[in-house]
C-alpha cells in the first residue's frame, strides 16, 4: 500500500507492504543504510529512530504505522555532507564506538536525551542508552562522549531555550513536538523558543 | 629498535581514530548495506530435533510459491562441494554447510530456501516439508565421554575429538613433595560474544571470467582458501572483499558454512545470493558458540602459599562439528601458570562431540575460562593457608628482573612488572579504605565482598596450538603484511589486508607509518583491497594486529625511509650514513643541503637518471612480517606460543542485596600493561568492552540446553546482554613495560580485560557470600542461582536467622 511519510525532514512516499517494518522500509525502500538491524525483536535498539523526537525501535513498528510522524534516522543529524553534529563528533573524540553497528541508534537515543537536558547526570545517561546495546566498548566512552556533547552543547554561542525539566517533563514527550526534526537538522539540541 | 614511548609523536598519542566517522554518520558499509543487481535472497530452515534421521525432504509446496527460486537440500551440497575444514586429524566428523542425511543438533540448518526477498523466503521455509525420525543424544560433556554414550558422530567410533595429556616438568614428584594439596571443579557456561550484527555474507558468480565474488562479514584467518578448497575451484577465482565493516565479531565471526552454502547457490543460481541472519538463525544455527568447559584442577603448595604444581584437566564440549574449536584448549598452552612461578603443570585437554551447536573461536580463545579455573585456584590456596588472597598472588609472582621467563609449557614470557601494577592499583583505590567500605556495606545487612584477578593476555600469535594439537599440521609462521605506496605527486596510500570488526586498524597503521616516515597520519590513505589483490594476512586474531600489522607497518615504512634517504643521498654525492632523515626531507648536515618531500618523491617517479644505479622507480614497500619469536615446530610437546604477554589486574567491591540476589558492583578498577600503546582510546576501549563482555560471561550469558536437547536461550529476552544498567563505571590504572619483541615495545590489547573479569567478578560475589558458607563454582552466576542459595543458606541456619529478625 502507498504509504507517506516525513523522513528527515523531507516528504517521502513509497509502495510498502503493510507486514513490512518501518526498519526495512528505511533500509530498502528509502536507502538510509545507517539504520541498523541487531535482534529484530526490540531488544538491542540497533534499529532505533527517532519519531516525533523520541527514540523507537523502527524494527517493532510498522513502516505504515509511522505515516504522520516525523522519522529522524542518523542521516538526518549531519548539516551537510561531510559535516557531523555536535553529537556525533564528539563520539569521535572519545572514541564512543568501535565497530560502529549500535552507534547510530545510540547516538539518536542520546540526541533525544539532550533535547530534554543539557545537564545530564551520569545516570541520566545511563538510562537514556540502556535501551541500546553495545558489545564493542563496555559503555564507558558512550557516556563520556555524551558527557562531552552536553557540555559543548551547553557552551555553544547560539540562542538555546531553557530546559527545565519540571516545566518539560515526560508529558510532553508524548506528543509531537513541532519544530524538533528542524532543530535536529541545525545541529541543535532543541530549538523550540518562540 | 624499541623506542621509548616519550621518543614517539604520534604513537601514543591522543589522537581521534579515523574510522570513528563514517562511523557515527550511519556511513559504515556492512554487508546488510551490499546491494548487488538481482540479489536473491535466503533463510534456512533449522531442525526442530537434536539428532534426527532426515528420512525426506519435500520442497514442492515452497517452490509453488510466488517468488521463491529454488530450495537447497544438505545431500545437494554434499555432492558438489567438499566437507569443511577440521582444525584436529579428525577426517570422519564431516561438517556440511547443511545436515546431510541427519541432524545432530537443534537448530542446525536442514534446507535453504532462496526467493525475490527475505520476508518471502521465510515464508517458504515454512512450506518445506521435512520427515525426521528422532536419533538418541547426547548434551552433557560428561555423559558424551562415557562409551556408552550416542555417537554424534558414528563413523568417527565416539565423542573424543581431542584426548591430551601434557606433563611439563616434574609434577608427580613436586606433588608427592609438598605438604598441601586442593582439589576443585568450575564450570565455564556456553556463551559467545554475540555481536550486534549478526553473521552476513553476499556472493556472485561470473561463469565467463571464472570468478566467485564474496562480501562478508568476516573475520576468519585464510578465508579465500577455505572456499576455494570447499568449491573446489582454485583459490585465484574467489574475490573477497575486504571493505566491508564488520559489527562486531569478537572472535566468532567465522562464517564458513554461511560462505560455502551462499556460493554455491550463486553459481547454481547465476544470481547473487545473500544470507544475513537473523537472531535465531544466528543463535541456534550459526555456529557461534564459544568455550563450554569443566575444569578439573589440583593444587599443591606449601604453607607459605607458594603453589609449586598444579594438575589441570579441561573439558570441553565442543558441539556437533570439530571446527577449530578443540583449538581453544590449545593456546592457553602458552600462559598455562599464569603469572605465577609455578614450576611444573600437568594438562589433560578433553574436546568431545554433543548434540549442541558448533563453538567457534571467542575472544581469548579459551585463555578467558583458564584464567577463571588458575585464579580460583589462587583464592583456594589463600583461604587453605590464611592468608590475604593479594599476598598469595604476591609470592607467586614472577619478578620483574626474572623476564625473559620460561614457562614449564615452552613459553617464554617477553616482560612484565607484577608487582608495581598491583601497588599502583592498590595505591590507586587506597585498599584499606576499600575494605573499610566492604566492611560498612556489611554492616549495613548487605552481603559484599571483593574480588581480585590477575592474568596473562598472550598476544600477537603464530598459531602453534595447530601444530601442538594435530601434527599433521606444521604451521610454523602466522604471518602479516602491509604495503604502502607513495604516488607521483607525494600522497601515501597503504594497503591492509583484512577485514576489520571494530579494531581501528586504518588509525593503527598510519599511526605508525606516519611516526616512521615522521609525516602527518591523517594525510596517509589507508585502503582494503580485494583479496586477489593482498598481501597475506592471518586476520585479527589473537590480540595481534599492533604487533603484526603495526609491526609490518613498521617494517615496509622503514624500507621506504631508507629509500627516501638513498634517493636524497645521491643528489648530493654522498653516502647516506651521512644524511638525516627528517619529517619527509633528508639533509646534508655537513652542508646544510636539504631536499624536501615533494622533491624526493619527484625524482623517484619522474627522474630516472637521477636515482642511484639500479634502483627500480616509484616509491612502494611491503613487507611480510613473521611473528616474532615464532618459526619452530612444538617439540616434546612445548612451544613457544605467543610472543608477547600483556598482564592485567582486577579488583572489584560487590554488594548483594540478600532478599534479590542481584549482584550489584560498586567499584571496579583494572591495572593494565600492555607495553607501548598506539592508540590511547582504541586500548580503553577494547579494555572496558573486554570487562563488559567478562561481566556478561560471569553474570548473565549463557546458551542453555535443556533436557530435551533444545536451545532455551536463543533471544535477547533469556540470552542477557549486559546494558548500560549492568556494566559499572571502570578506573583504568596504566602501567607500560614495553615488549623486547616489538618495533615500538607493543603488546597486544584485543582481549584486555574479558581474560581476567570472569575470574574477579567470580571472586567477589564467592566473597560475598563466603559467611553464609556457600560458593559458587559455575558461571555465569545468575541472580537466580545467588538468590535460591542465599534462601537455602540461610534456611539451614533457622536459628540465627529468627535471632536477626527478632533484632
Amino acid at each position: 500500500m502507498k504509504v507517506d511519510l516525513r523522513i528527515n525532514g523531507a516528504s517521502r512516499s513509497a509502495d510498502i507492504e503493510p507486514r513490512k517494518t518501518l526498519l526495512d522500509a528505511l533500509r530498502e525502500n528509502f536507502l538510509l543504510n545507517g539504520t541498523h538491524a541487531g535482534c529484530e525483536h526490540g531488544v538491542c535498539g540497533a534499529c532505533t529512530v527517532l519519531v516525533d523526537g523520541e527514540p523507537v525501535r523502527s524494527c517493532l513498528m510498522f513502516a505504515v504505522q509511522a505515516d504522520g510522524y516525523e522519522i529522524t534516522t542518523i542521516e538526518g543529524l549531519a548539516s551537510a555532507p561531510g559535516e557531523l553534529s555536535v553529537i556525533q563528533d564528539a563520539f569521535c573524540e572519545t572514541h564512543g564506538l568501535q565497530c560502529g553497528y549500535c552507534t547510530p541508534g545510540m547516538i539518536l537515543a542520546a540526541d533525544a536525551l539532550l533535547r530534554h537536558t543539557l545537564t545530564p547526570t551520569r545516570e541520566d545517561i545511563v538510562e537514556a542508552i540502556s535501551g541500546n546495546i553495545c558489545r564493542c566498548t563496555g559503555y564507558g566512552q558512550i557516556i563520556e562522549a555524551v558527557q562531552f556533547a552536553a557540555d559543548r552543547l551547553r557552551k555553544a554561542n547560539t540562542l538555546r531555550p531553557h530546559h527545565d525539566a519540571a516545566h518539560h517533563g515526560h508529558a510532553e514527550r508524548d506528543t509531537p513536538a513541532e519544530g524538533v526534526l528542524e532543530a535536529a537538522e541545525a545541529d541543535e539540541p532543541v530549538v523550540e523558543a518562540k | 629498535m624499541t623506542a621509548g614511548p616519550a621518543a614517539l609523536r604520534f604513537v601514543s598519542a591522543n589522537r581521534r581514530v579515523r574510522e570513528d566517522r563514517r562511523f557515527v554518520a550511519g556511513r559504515g558499509q556492512y554487508v546488510a548495506d551490499v546491494a548487488l543487481e538481482g540479489m536473491l535472497h535466503v533463510a534456512v530452515l533449522s531442525s526442530p530435533h537434536p539428532a534426527a534421521r532426515i528420512v525426506s525432504i519435500d520442497a514442492s509446496a515452497a517452490l509453488a510459491m510466488p517468488g521463491v527460486h529454488y530450495v537447497l537440500t544438505g545431500d545437494e551440497l554434499a555432492a558438489a562441494t567438499d566437507p569443511l575444514m577440521n582444525g584436529l586429524d579428525t577426517p570422519l566428523v564431516r561438517r556440511h554447510p547443511l545436515a546431510v542425511g541427519q541432524t545432530r543438533y537443534a537448530g542446525e540448518w536442514v534446507a535453504a530456501v532462496v526467493a525475490d526477498t527475505r520476508a518471502l523466503a521465510e515464508d517458504a521455509v515454512e512450506n518445506v516439508d521435512v520427515t525426521y525420525e528422532p536419533l538418541p543424544f547426547v548434551i552433557s560433556a560428561e555423559e558424551a565421554l562415557r562409551p556408552d554414550s550416542p555417537p554424534v558422530h558414528p563413523a568417527h567410533g565416539s565423542n573424543v575429538l581431542l584426548d591430551r595429556t601434557f606433563v611439563w616438568g616434574e609434577v608427580e614428584k613436586h606433588f608427592a613433595e609438598s605438604p598441601r594439596h586442593l582439589s576443585f571443579r568450575v564450570t565455564w557456561g556456553r556463551n559467545s560474544t554475540v555481536p550486534i550484527e549478526t553473521f552476513g555474507v553476499a556472493a556472485s558468480w561470473d561463469p565467463w571470467r571464472d570468478m566467485l565474488d564474496v562480501w562478508a562479514s568476516i573475520q576468519m584467518p585464510k578465508y579465500p582458501d577455505q572456499i576455494a578448497r570447499a568449491l573446489r575451484i582454485p583459490a585465484n577465482n574467489v574475490r573477497v572483499h575486504q571493505d566491508v565493516d564488520v559489527g562486531g565479531s569478537y572472535g566468532v565471526k567465522r562464517g564458513i558454512k554461511q560462505t560455502v552454502l551462499v556460493a554455491h547457490l550463486a553459481r547454481r543460481l547465476g544470481r547473487p545470493v545473500r544470507l544475513i541472519e537473523d537472531r535465531l538463525e544466528n543463535m541456534g544455527g550459526g555456529d557461534a558458540h564459544g568455550p563450554d568447559r569443566i575444569f578439573d584442577v589440583e593444587v599443591a603448595f606449601n604453607d607459605d602459599g607458594i603453589v609449586k604444581s598444579m594438575k589441570i584437566r579441561a573439558l570441553d564440549n565442543a558441539g556437533a562439528y570439530a571446527g577449530r574449536a578443540p583449538f581453544q584448549l590449545g593456546k592457553p598452552i602458552g600462559a598455562i601458570v599464569g603469572p605465577y612461578r609455578i614450576e611444573s603443570v600437568q594438562y589433560r585437554a578433553q574436546s568431545v562431540t554433543s548434540n549442541k551447536a558448533v563453538q567457534e573461536a571467542v575472544r581469548g580463545f579459551g585463555q578467558a575460562p583458564t584464567n577463571y579455573a588458575i585464579e580460583t585456584a589462587i583464592d583456594k590456596v589463600a583461604a587453605a593457608v590464611g592468608l590475604e588472597r593479594i599476598e598469595v598472588r604476591r609470592r607467586n609472582f614472577i619478578r620483574k628482573e626474572q623476564f625473559p621467563y620460561l614457562i614449564p609449557s615452552g613459553s617464554t614470557y617477553d616482560s612484565g612488572d607484577y608487582h608495581t601494577v598491583v601497588d599502583k592499583v592498590f595505591a590507586h583505590i587506597d585498599f584499606a579504605a576499600l575494605e573499610k567500605e566492604r566492611d560498612r556495606l556489611r554492616a549495613s545487612g548487605l552481603l559484599a565482598g571483593i574480588g581480585i584477578a590477575a592474568c596473562l593476555e598472550p598476544s600477537g600469535g603464530n598459531s602453534s596450538f595447530e601444530p601442538l594439537l594435530n601434527e599433521k599440521n606444521t604451521t610454523s609462521t602466522w604471518m602479516d603484511s602491509c604495503r604502502i605506496n607513495i604516488d607521483g605527486l607525494g600522497f601515501v596510500t597503504v594497503t591492509i589486508h583484512n577485514t576489520s570488526s571494530g579494531q581501528g586498524h586504518e588509525t593503527l597503521v598510519a599511526t605508525v607509518i606516519g611516526e616512521v616516515l615522521q609525516i602527518e597520519p591523517d594525510l596517509i590513505r589507508v585502503v582494503r583491497p580485494d583479496s586477489l589483490a593482498c598481501l597475506p594476512s592471518n586476520s585479527p586474531v589473537g590480540s595481534r594486529m599492533a604487533i603484526m600489522l603495526g609491526g609490518a607497518a613498521f617494517h615496509a615504512a622503514q624500507k621506504l625511509k631508507t629509500k627516501l634517504t638513498r634517493i636524497g643521498a645521491h643528489q648530493f654525492g654522498l653516502g647516506e650514513d651521512k644524511m638525516v632523515y627528517a619529517a619527509g626531507g633528508v639533509t646534508d648536515p655537513s652542508s646544510g643541503r636539504q631536499l624536501g618531500w615533494a622533491e624526493i618523491t619527484n625524482i623517484a617517479h619522474r627522474n630516472h637518471h637521477l636515482l642511484p644505479e639500479g634502483m627500480e622507480p616509484g616509491l612502494e614497500s611491503t613487507h611480510v612480517m613473521q611473528v616474532p619469536t615464532g618459526g619452530k615446530l612444538p617439540k616434546d610437546g612445548r612451544v613457544q606460543m605467543y610472543p608477547c604477554h600483556s598482564f592485567e589486574f582486577h579488583v572489584v567491591l560487590m554488594a548483594i542485596d540478600p532478599e534479590l540476589g542481584k549482584p550489584e558492583i560498586r567499584r571496579y578498577v583494572i591495572g593494565h600493561d600492555c607495553g607501548t600503546v598506539i592508540n590511547p582510546h582504541i586500548v580503553k576501549g577494547m579494555t572496558l568492552g573486554g570487562i563488559a563482555h567478562g561481566l556478561g560471561a560471569a553474570l548473565l550469558e549463557e546458551f542453555v540446553y535443556n533436557g530435551e536437547g533444545q536451545l532455551i536461550t536463543q533471544s535477547f529476552m533469556d540470552y542477557l546482554l549486559p546494558s548500560s544498567h549492568e556494566v559499572p563505571e571502570v578506573e583504568i590504572v596504566h602501567h607500560c613495560t614495553p615488549s623486547p619483541y616489538t618495533v615500538f615495545g607493543q603488546k597486544g590489547s584485543g582481549e584486555s580485560g574479558y581474560l581476567g573479569a570472569p575470574a574477579a567478578i567470580s571472586a567477589a560475589i564467592n566473597d560475598c557470600v563466603a559467611a553464609l558458607g556457600i560458593s559458587f563454582n559455575k558461571l555465569p552466576i545468575r541472580i537466580s542461582a545467588i538468590g535460591d542459595a542465599i534462601a537455602e543458606a540461610q534456611q539451614a541456619k533457622p536459628q540465627k536467622k529468627s535471632k536477626e529478625q527478632a533484632k
